[in-house]
Order: C-alpha cells, then structure tokens, then sequence
C-alpha cells in the first residue's frame, strides 16, 4: 500500500468525523473548531490532487479567517445552542 | 443531576429530510460514470499546450485566472467589494471597543510589531511572484489580512486607519481597469497584454500579470482588513 | 497497483459526497441560526472540494512549469483549479456578510433559534 492511499483515507475519515462532530454538537464554539478541522484536512486533500494554488488558499481563508469571523459573532451573541421542544 | 425533561427525540422529520438528502447524494454518485477522468479534453487542453506561446508564464492556473479569463477576476473583485461595503452598512452605528479585561503576553505584545512587518514582506512576496511559483494576488492578500488581525489581537486599542485602507482599496481597484482599458486603447480587446512578454522564468515576465495581481493582492488585503475591523469595533 | 489508485479516486468522491449530505442536512434540519451558517460552510468545503476531484487525472502532474523540460502532457486539468480560486475567496466574504445579519438579528429579537423569531415577527 501506497504512502499517499493511506494519507488519502486517514485525511477523508477525518474530515467525515469531524463535520458529524460540528453539526451534532451543542456548544457553539467547539462546533467551530470542528469546522476549521475540515477545512485542515481539505487543503491536504487538495495537495494531494496536484492543486497547490488552492490548497494555500484553503489553508489561508478557511483555516484563518472563517474561524476568527464566526468567533467573533459567537462573542456577540449566544454560545450555547438551546433546543428547546414547544 | 440529570434535568427532567431535556431529552433529545429523534424527529420523524429529520430522519425523512436525510433520507431524502441521501438519495441526492447517490445521483451526484451516478453523475462521475458520465466523466471522462483519463485525459484532459477541450479548452483546459488548449490552455495547457499555448500558455508559454501566449503568455511567457510558468504558472498555467496564474495566466488562466488573469489572462484568459481575466474578465472573471474582474466580477470577483466586484462581488468582493459588494460584501465589504455591506458589511460596513450593516454593523454602522454605536461603536465602541471596549477596555481588554485580561491583556495579551508581554513577549506577544513586544513581539508582534516587528512580526508584522515579516507578515507584510511574505504576502508581498508571495503575490509578486504568482506568476512563477504557486500563489497569486488571493494568497498574498489574505496572508496581509492575518497579519492585521494579529495587531488587532495582540495590541489594546490597536487602531487601524480607515483613510489608508480606503485609499489603497480605491486604487488597486482603480489599477486593475486603467491596466484593462490601456489594453482596449492599444490592442483592441479589454485587458490584453501589451507590454513585452520576456522570458519564462524570469521575474519581469508575462507582461501585464504581475502588475494585474500585484493590484489585486493588494485590494483584497485592505478589504479583508476593514472588514475584520468592522465586526471586531462593535463589541460592547 | 493502477486498481487501488482507481479505487482511492472513488473513494474520495464518497467522502466528499457524505461532506456535502452532512452539510446539507445541518443546513436544512437545525434551528439555531450561527449553526445553520456553520452548517453551509461545510457544504462550501464540500463543493470545491467535488469541482477539483472532478478535474484530477490519475498519474498526472501539477499545472506548474516549475523545470525547463516539463511538458504539458503531463499535467492535470487547470480550469477547475482557476474556478474554486475566487469561488474560495467569495465563499468567506459572503459567510462573514451573513454573520453580521445574524448580529443585528439578535440585538433585535433577543434570540437565535428560528422557530421562536418567526412566532415574534416583528
């Protein structure tokens, strides 16, 4: 087995995880951790499909600066996620 | 001690919308058996074969994004204008920043003012040399952007002033369509190269690419900036 | 050799399909409103990622002239890479645009869930 299969997998299981993790979580913040964890195994799936150009964007915006902008809204308003029934 | 009554049901209809979700997923499965994913076929094919012929650049996605479809960049420079300015509009009104209630590191607070200017010269560099290496105007600004946000984090009351980020948004915007008309005027299409071609390789090369994204790195910098300091100046 | 790397191909496609029926799903299903946008986020990361699967050649190259002797044969489709550039950059801007909405949504109503703010209205 090839390096770079087993790369592929380990990057494309954790990404599946760790979007399942954002989306079912209660606590706002740890939700957005997880997505900037999506957004670190995306840009190693984009190197390793021979695209660098995106894979520095990725790493950029999606690592960088979406993290920080929901943070900031976060701050502003509620961190946790109350689901109430009616 | 467990709170009575705060269990969570599994919804009839959350199970029914992921069914539905699911079976959209496996037709976008089918879609890939009609793709052809051996060869590069058509216009990504003529690109890739007369990119040294036209543009003497070694960056084929850098000479796709400024010089073929150049155009494109154009709109996406607008649509991120738009975003900015609304931002701006919306979060106007009662700003006040208030005091930090727990201040940053003194090494951080040191350490950041030297850090910012390494910051600035390694997005300069990557979006000056986009035509050669990976990288581009997009890169170079958003690495910019970062370094902006770390001033704004690490600083108290750390101020950015909206005088030179305007004015350096305004003309980097300005840059991008004089460089597009001056090519409508001598060549007779908008945003054609005029300027001599060089080498592949060499930094003064491709013509008008480098000073197209040296524009756009750094308009999508100061916009990435006032936009941070926008929503971060309103927290009460 | 050649078979497992086909597999890996359709591998990944089945990964980045299950991203963007997680996204989906979060978008359409939740109730607060800084998750739904979470949620679309994901299915952004999702999309692009699909577009630069879609042009990826097996055994092929980077679209960089990086050498003197590289030929163009050798390289994988560079369009989609052009495309998701700007569809990247537009996706943060247009998330951190939402986002202040939702600031001034709740300084106005008091609350995020979307259920209690179409019963408010107003």
């Amino acid at each position: 087995m090839n390096v770079v299969v087993i790369i592929t997998i380990v990057c494309v299981l954790l990404m599946i995880l760790a979007s399942y993790f954002a989306i079912k979580t209660e606590d706002l913040v740890s939700a957005v951790i997880a997505s900037s964890v999506v957004s670190l195994m995306a840009s190693v799936l984009f190197l390793i499909l021979h695209a660098p150009d995106v894979a520095m964007t990725e790493a950029a915006i999606g690592a960088g600066l979406s993290t920080v902008v929901f943070l900031i809204a976060i701050r502003k308003t509620e961190r946790f996620e109350k689901d109430e029934e009616q | 001690m467990k709170k009575p009554g705060l269990k969570k049901r599994l919804r009839v209809k959350n199970i029914f919308v992921f069914l539905i979700v699911l079976y959209f997923g496996f037709q976008m499965f089918s879609v890939i058996s009609f793709l052809d994913l051996n060869n590069v076929k058509g216009v990504a094919k003529y690109y890739l074969e007369n990119d040294i012929k036209d543009t003497q650049s070694a960056n084929v996605v850098t000479s796709i994004v400024v010089n073929y479809r150049g155009f494109d960049t154009l709109g996406e420079v607008t649509v991120l204008f738009l975003a900015a300015t609304g931002l701006g509009a919306i979060l106007s009104g009662h700003r006040k920043v208030k005091k930090q209630k727990i201040l940053a590191n003194t090494m951080l607070q040191y350490g950041s003012k030297p850090l910012l200017a390494i910051v600035i010269l390694f997005g300069a560099y990557i979006f000056i040399h986009g035509h050669l290496s990976p990288g581009g105007g997009f890169q170079g600004g958003t690495v910019i952007a970062t370094g902006f946000l770390m001033m704004l984090l690490a600083l108290e009351g750390y101020e950015i002033k909206h005088g030179y980020v305007k004015w350096t948004e305004s003309l980097a915007g300005l840059t991008f369509v004089t460089v597009g008309l001056i090519g409508l005027v001598l060549l007779g299409s908008f945003l054609a190269n005029f300027l001599p071609l060089g080498k592949v390789g060499d930094l003064f090369s491709a013509g008008v690419i480098p000073i197209i994204y040296v524009a756009v790195g750094f308009k999508v910098g100061s916009e990435l900036t006032g936009l941070l300091d926008n929503m971060m100046g309103v927290i009460e | 050799m050649k078979a497992l790397i086909m597999n890996t191909h359709y591998i990944v496609f089945a990964g980045i399909l299950m991203l963007m029926v997680i996204g989906l799903f979060g978008a359409l299903t939740k109730r607060n409103l800084i998750k739904i946008l979470i949620a679309l986020g994901i299915l952004d990361t999702g999309i692009n990622l699909f577009f630069i699967a879609i042009g990826y050649v097996t055994g092929k190259t980077a679209p960089i002239f990086s050498k003197q002797g590289l030929s163009s044969g050798n390289m994988v489709d560079p369009v989609p890479q052009a495309l998701v550039l700007t569809a990247i950059v537009i996706g943060v801007a247009v998330l951190a645009l939402g986002l202040s909405i939702v600031i001034r949504v709740y300084e106005h109503y008091g609350t995020l869930n979307v259920s209690k703010i179409k019963k408010m209205r107003g």
